[in-house]
This record gives C-alpha cells, structure tokens and sequence, in this order.
C-alpha cells in the first residue's frame, strides 16, 4: 500500500470494504476488472514523463537547490547553507527492510551531524493494521537543529503563487502519511540517544529528532521549468491519518465477521492476468463486507464503479451525492423518499423530513403544473 | 441542494432521464457564441495540444500543436487562435448605443450626467466545462505578460504579434466569468446543469457527455445506460468512444495513440533537419496523421456542446436576464476602453482596493442573481417558498387604514391565505412584484389565524392620501411576497487606493511597476 492509498483511507473512514481490501494488500483495479466494472485510472506517459524529469531536476546538485528552497521559505534568519554544506548520504540497499534501516541509520547520523542533509527518495516503513507498508517520500530534509522536513515534489504548476487547490491538498495527505511514518523513526532514534555513541562533535545528545509539520510542496514557477516551493501545514491531515490508522487495526474485527472462507482470491489463469473465477462467487464476496460508497469515491478507489452499480442499484440515496442523506431523515432508499413524497392525501405525519418532503413535492408541482404562467404577483 | 433540487433528481432516478429544475433560461444564450473546446498536454501547464474553435457549428477551425513542447509551434498555434478570436470579438467593438450616466465632474466634484458609449451586444464565448473555463483564464495568463518584437526588439522569444491582446481578454473573461449570473463566459455543464437535474451526483454531472446523455438520451436507451455508455464505454483498442470534454485527455488515448503519432512526428522532422530525402513527405503525413487524431477526441464534444446549446434554446429567456447581459455589456464595453487606451495588461495580483471591491461587486451579483432568479421562475420561487423566504396565496381581505403622520398615507391591511410557512417577525419587510412591474413594500402586521397573514402595504401605491388604482391587491387576488429585496444593492463605497487602511496593508508605497514578463529560459519544457 503506498502513500496515495493510505490517504485516500482516511477520506472515507466509514468504508469497511475498502479498509479490508485494502488491509488485506488486494489489487483493487485486478478485482474490479475481474468484478466487470473496471476503474478508468491511469496516468499519461507526459505526465508521468514531466514528473520525472522535474524531480530530477530539482534534486540535480545533490539536493543544494531543495535546501536553498527550504531555507528561502523558512525565514527564520538562520544563515544560509554554505555551498557545499549539504550532505547527501549514500542510500542504496537490498530490499525494502533494508533500505528503511539504511534511512533510518541515515537520519541518525545527519541528526548527530548538526548540518544540513537531504535524504533522495529514503525509505520508511508505517505499520499498517500489524505489517508494515513501506513508503518512499521524494526527499527528507535534515535542519542542523536536528527537525526533518518531508519535501513534495509535484509537477503541477504553481501560478503567481498558488496551485490547483484540489492537488495541494492531495500532496498534503500524501506528505502527512510520510510524515506520520517519520514520527516512527524520530521515536526511535530518540530513544537509541541515550546509549547511542555523540556525534563527530560531541553535540549530537543536545539535538532531538523530531519532524516539522510542514512539509515542502515543490512545483515548477508559473509556466517554466524552474523550481519554487510553499510550506504547507499539515497538522490537520497527519491527525486524521493518524486516527484512521488507528481505527485500521480494527479490520481483524472486519475479518471475522466475514463468512467463513470468504475470499478474494480471482484464480488467476497461468497467463497471471486473466481471472478464472466466477463472476457471481466474487461479487458475494465482495458485497459480504459493507462499503460506504459516495461520489467522491471515484476519484480515490478503483472498486468505484462497482460500488457505484451496488448503490444504485439498492437505491440508495448517497449515491446522489453525500450531503443528500442529511435532509431525509430515516429515508435511505430513493423508493421510499418518492412514496413519501407523493403520498398527498394523509395528513401531517409528525416526522419533519416526511412533512418538509410533501411540502417540497406539492410546490414542485404546483409550479410545473403551470409553466411559463406569469409568477404570481 | 434544496430539498426540492434533491427530489427532482429522484424524479430523474425514477424516470430514467433528467427533469426540469428551471421553467425558464436563466443565463443570456447570444444568437452567435464562439465555441471554443481546448486540449491540453498532460502534466504540462499551459502547453495546448488542440482545439476547435469557431462561430459556425458546421465549419470549426481546427487548431493543432504537432509538438507541443516546441515554443515555436505553441506561438503558431495561439498566433491561429487570436486571429480567429479576436476578429469575433472586434466585430462587436463598434456598434454600440449611448447611455446616460452620472460621472463626478472633477473641477466642480458634482455629479454630472454625461454621454457614453455601450456596445450594443457582446461576444460570448461557450467551453464545455468548468475545466475549460479554468483553462481560459490559464491561457490569458501564460500570454498577456509576452512581449512581442515590436514592443520589446530585445525580448529573448517574441510572441507573435495580438498573442498578448487575446491574452488580456481570455483574462478579462475568465475574471468576468467568476461573476454570479454572468454570460460572458459560460461552461455548458454548468448551464445545463442549472437548468436539468439529472438522476446522478453533481460530481458527475461535471462530464458533459453524460449530462447530456441523461438529459436527452439517444431513443430507444434510458439516461442512466446512456450515461454509463458516455462515460465508460471503449472500443476495441481501449479507446474511450466518447472523449472526455477536456481539456485533459484519457490517458489511454495519450499512451497509446498520441504517444506513437508524436514521435512519428518528431522522427520526420528529425529527418527534415537532417536532409534525408522524402523528409518533407513524411512530416506531413505525420502532421495530418496528428491532426486527424486531435480532431478525433475533439469533434465529439464540439458536436455535444452545440447539442446542449439546442437544448437550451428551447427555453424560453427568464424576464430579467436581459438586465444581467446589459451588465456583461458593461464589463466589455469597459475592458474595450482600457485596451484602447493603452492600459498595461491586467496585474498577476489585486491590490487590496481591486480585491475588495471585486468581492463586493461579486456578493451583489449574487444576491441579484438569487432574487431575480426567484423572480422569474416560478419553480425557483418554490424553493425560496419552501425555505420560508417567500409565501403565496389568496387576498381574502383588504382593510383600508391610514399611518398616524401629519399628512396620512395610505396603509392598507392586506389579509392572505397561504399554505407556505414563511419565517416572519412582526415588522418584516416583505416586497412583491406589482402588475406594472414596479416593487411593492410591506411589513408583516400579525396573522389573524394560522396561514392567514397580514400584510401592511407601505410604498408603491403613489403620493395622494388615497392609493392609486391597481396599486392595492383586491380579494380573489393572487399575490406572492418575499422576505428578499428585489433590487438588492451593495455596501457602501470603497475607499480610493491612497486611503486603503492599514488593515489592507495601507497605501500602495509607490506607482507600481509594470507587470514585469515571466522569465524565460532556454527550453520551457520539462
């Protein structure tokens, strides 16, 4: 499970589906593509062609342009970093377990150090309802006071200072996940301090790990190549993630609600992509968990579609749109909204939604009954 | 969503297809928009791939850029759009009527009425969704700031000349379009969406295929099948049968088909370069083979929108949206004076004055919008009547009484019976809309019993001691009042940039700069 998806959980908390699917390491777009309603995600080459050759660029000098970035935004009238005082450490290891304890290690080190580091493409790992996910931020900053930063690289633009509010604030869920998995590592190295041999200049006990809440968005300026960067706060998302993972520990509860020997499993054919099992049998599987679906789901979860039919098919009222249930009372169904609607000869039911409903209803027809009549003066 | 929008789009659940939320068109539809439905490059801001452009439905202008990480070819591209553009918008420059309006003479400081031009229509400029909307406003932004070579000989990449002019209005309409109730620039998603409530989420009534496939669905197939067909179905090679309306592309089109066609394309005019022979062949047969490929994911929705544009010609115009266009004719008629007069291109930011008083003109807008939207429709004033801003019903009574001043006017006591529940206080102003077309005001004077309201008139009825005939509702009468003003008015005046408070950051320091150029480097590209 990467970043994305771990940020996607938490904005539909409510959704056992996703939580066990996800919980479990299913490939969701394999299991909607086995289920017939296959998810349109995908992502252009250009797009992803940019992205690269924009990271790349920016962390092109062993991450000296990031800090002079960071250092620009922080104003905090510490001195800039001197050309050449930015370490880049070494990262590169076998596997991921490897490659976390080598960040780990890393991080230690420039911590101790008190000089500017810049971690590219680190590696840490969150624990995820018992295993361990492993994530790859595009950088972390070490501060010589010892903080770190998550920094963001994204390739949308940043015009006259602000960007497309919708992807900031997907980078910033996606950078909280980071940041939450840091929190992990600064813990421990804390508590390795005490025992742990002092930096190289003996100051390294003085300085606590510990991570910024904001992290660094970096985007191209305007309409060019060139890099510019905004610190963005990220509290309120690294609290509902950390919630929510919480919550995700619970999909043990989930699990043993389940029938007896319910499964995912599509039965791959030998070729590893065409699914052999039955439609029906995995469509009972999937629908023997609840899920929350809402509009906003298709844009975050490849089982979208599929939910989308389930609700809609069971008349369900969210399926027009989240804020819809609000107004409806005990009303779950579109079925039983219209027959209350139009129930015209009972009287006042004393169930306000039911009331408010009529009323809408006979106003509603009132005025179509009668179009382009003049409005009554 | 009111509670009556929500039960339209059970309606449409139910029914299968989109129901009405309006009786009447609510937005100004000019008898010859220019439609424009842009493409862009993935990832890439401000870097077009295609568009289709033009006034007539049948013979659009096909625009494309080849490659578009190549400045050059992006210039030609935005140098063929303000060729198209901009003449559509001269030819409204120079027709206008005069109108009478009250200036402060700056010798005397009175206000004087003085003569002045209003064009007498406007061009109107129709994209398919409020994506495209947004990419209006980044176009005019990545060109008013260019420098051509004749302002600027030492300007490192000169823009073709009028490249920065179209950006200034594309900048100019994106602005306006963020005015409540405005019909310079419009999104056919929003327009219909306003106007039909369809069986899905609002989310999802932002694809402009399947909106339309739920308002008007093909025969013989349901709004939801259409729509579904709209939105997911593909062809054998994976492709989309109905493209997105853009400006992004599927990703599937981009990967598999644009991809290919491009490098084709950058192979033959590596060849051109390079001298080998039958270069000059192949790069146009790449370049056609391109065209045709934009032209592909383009025409679909050329052809939607105008569809959705029939849709919305058979509505009947709401009475006052010609009162809301002559306020978009304003805003043209003002920006055309600025060009004329030299003016620099619009800032990147607002000050503190522009800011402000766009938020207030924007907050006026919309609460006119809102009333004279209620006004028209009957089945908006509905909504307003279920929320309890607006009651309509029988006059049962009317009692003739006098106010207590020196010289007695008219204040009948006007008696009516309704089943709507508005929420009132004693002395609540309330307004309706007199035969003539004049507002009528009036306060709430009690109820004689549940759902009979008294109302106490108090203007509208003429300056004597007894009230003009026709000016009071008699029994039998139909009346509608409503809680909201009619005419709603903004705040008090702004003050001038040199007294801006210092909660606004205080009085610019000095005469700003001219907006200075984005920087440009070697390749623009990433």
């Amino acid at each position: 499970m990467d970043a994305r998806a771990l940020a996607a959980l938490a904005a539909n908390p409510g959704c056992r589906r996703r939580a066990l699917l996800d919980g479990a390491g299913i490939d969701k777009g394999a299991l909607a593509r086995a289920l017939g309603s296959p998810a349109s995600f995908g992502q252009s080459q250009f797009a992803i062609q940019r992205g690269h050759s924009f990271e790349a660029r920016v962390t092109a000098d062993r991450g000296e342009a990031l800090v002079r970035l960071l250092h620009e935004r922080l104003r905090d009238g510490s001195p800039a970093p001197a050309p050449g005082g930015v370490d880049a450490p070494d990262l590169t290891a076998a596997g991921p377990q490897g490659r976390t304890a080598r960040t780990a290690l890393a991080l230690r080190e420039a911590t101790a150090a008190g000089r500017w580091a810049v971690l590219d493409h680190p590696m840490v790992s969150l624990d995820v309802a018992g295993s361990p996910a492993f994530l790859e931020p595009d950088a972390i900053v070490v501060h010589p006071d010892g903080s770190w930063s998550v920094v963001e690289i994204k390739s949308f633009p940043m015009v006259d200072g602000s960007a497309d509010p919708a992807k900031v604030g997907a980078a910033a869920r996606q950078s909280a996940v980071y940041a939450l998995a840091l929190e992990q590592v600064a813990a421990r190295v804390g508590e390795l301090k005490p025992d742990g041999e002092p930096g190289p200049d003996g100051g390294g006990a003085a300085r606590t790990a510990r991570v910024r809440h904001q992290v660094l968005l970096v985007c191209p300026k305007d309409f060019s190549n060139l890099p510019t960067a905004e610190l963005v706060d990220v509290r309120k998302q690294l609290s509902v993630t950390r919630r929510q993972l919480t919550r995700l520990t619970r999909i043990e509860d989930i699990a043993a609600a389940l029938p007896e020997g319910t499964t995912f499993d599509l039965r791959l054919a030998d070729d590893g992509r065409t699914a052999t099992r039955p439609v029906d049998e995995l469509t009972d599987a999937v629908d023997a968990v609840d899920a929350a679906y809402a509009p906003e789901c298709l844009a975050a979860c490849e089982l979208a579609v599929h939910c989308r039919a389930r609700s809609r098919g069971a008349g369900a009222v969210e399926s027009l749109g989240r804020g819809v249930r609000g107004e409806l009372g005990g009303l779950t169904t579109v079925e039983a909204v219209l027959a209350a609607a139009l129930e015209t000869d009972a009287g006042p039911t004393g169930d306000p939604a039911v009331d408010a409903l009529r009323r809408a209803a006979a106003l509603r027809a009132e005025a179509l009954a009668a179009p382009g009549a003049a409005v009554c003066r | 969503m009111s509670l009556i929008t929500t039960l339209a789009r059970m309606e449409a659940v139910r029914d299968g297809r989109a129901r009405p939320v309006a009786t009447v068109r609510h937005r100004h539809l000019s008898d010859r928009p220019l439609v424009f439905v842009p493409l862009t490059t993935a990832g890439e801001a401000g870097a077009p791939l295609g568009a289709l452009v033009g006034t007539d439905r049948d013979a659009p202008r096909l625009l494309v850029v080849p490659q578009p990480r190549n400045r050059d070819l992006r210039f030609a591209f935005l140098a063929e759009l303000a060729e198209e553009t901009l003449p559509y918008l001269d030819s409204y420059a120079d027709a206008v009527d005069l109108e009478e309006r009250k200036e402060t003479d700056p010798e005397t400081g009175k206000k004087v009425p003085v003569q002045v031009e209003l064009c007498a229509d406007a061009p109107q400029l129709l994209v398919p969704s409020a994506a495209g909307v947004a990419f209006v406003r980044l176009l005019g932004r990545s060109m008013r700031f260019r420098r051509t070579a004749d302002q600027d000989p030492d300007t490192p990449y000169p823009a073709p000349a009028r490249v920065p002019l179209l950006g200034r209005w594309l900048t100019h309409y994106g602005e306006r379009s963020r005015v409540p109730g405005s019909s310079l620039l419009l999104s056919l998603t929003e327009l219909l969406g306003r106007h039909w409530a369809t069986g899905q989420s609002n989310l999802e009534d932002q694809h402009l295929g399947s909106l339309l496939a739920w308002i008007d669905p093909p025969a013989g197939v349901t709004g939801p099948e259409a729509a579904l067909r709209a939105e997911s179905a593909r062809d054998a090679g994976g492709q989309l049968l109905c493209p997105p309306a853009g400006p992004a592309t599927d990703p599937a089109f981009d990967n598999k088909l644009l991809a290919p066609a491009i490098a084709r394309y950058d192979a033959a005019r590596a060849e051109v370069g390079g001298g080998v022979a039958g270069g000059e062949a192949r790069l146009r047969l790449a370049e056609n083979g391109l065209r045709e490929l934009i032209a592909s994911q383009l025409r679909p929705t050329w052809d939607a929108l105008w569809h959705g544009v029939d849709l919305l010609r058979e509505l009947p115009p709401g009475e006052r949206v010609a009162e809301r266009w002559k306020r978009d004719r304003w805003s043209f008629t003002g920006h055309r004076d600025r060009v004329r007069a030299g003016e620099p291109p619009q800032p990147k930011r607002d000050d503190a004055v522009t800011a402000a008083q766009k938020l207030a003109a924007r907050e006026t807008a919309q609460a006119q919008l809102e009333a004279q939207e209620a006004l028209d429709d009957p089945l908006v004033m509905a909504g307003r009547r279920l929320a309890g801003e607006a009651f309509a019903g029988e006059v049962t009574e009317v009692e003739m009484a006098w106010s207590e001043a020196k010289v007695p006017r008219p204040r009948p006591l006007v008696t009516v019976v309704t089943e709507d529940r508005p929420q009132l206080a004693e002395q609540v102003k309330l307004y309706r809309v007199m035969a003539d077309g004049r507002t009528q005001t009036g306060e709430f004077a009690g109820a004689h019993a549940p759902g009979a309201l008294v109302v106490r008139l108090t203007g509208g009825m003429g300056r004597g001691k007894t009230p003009e005939p026709g000016s009071v509702p008699e029994p039998g009468d139909r009346t509608c009042w409503t809680l909201f003003e009619h005419a709603p008015r903004g705040g008090p005046e702004l003050p001038d940039a040199e007294s801006t408070p210092w909660t606004h950051g205080g009085p610019p320091e000095a005469v700003m700069p001219g907006p200075a150029p984005d920087p440009v480097t070697e390749e623009d590209y990433l």
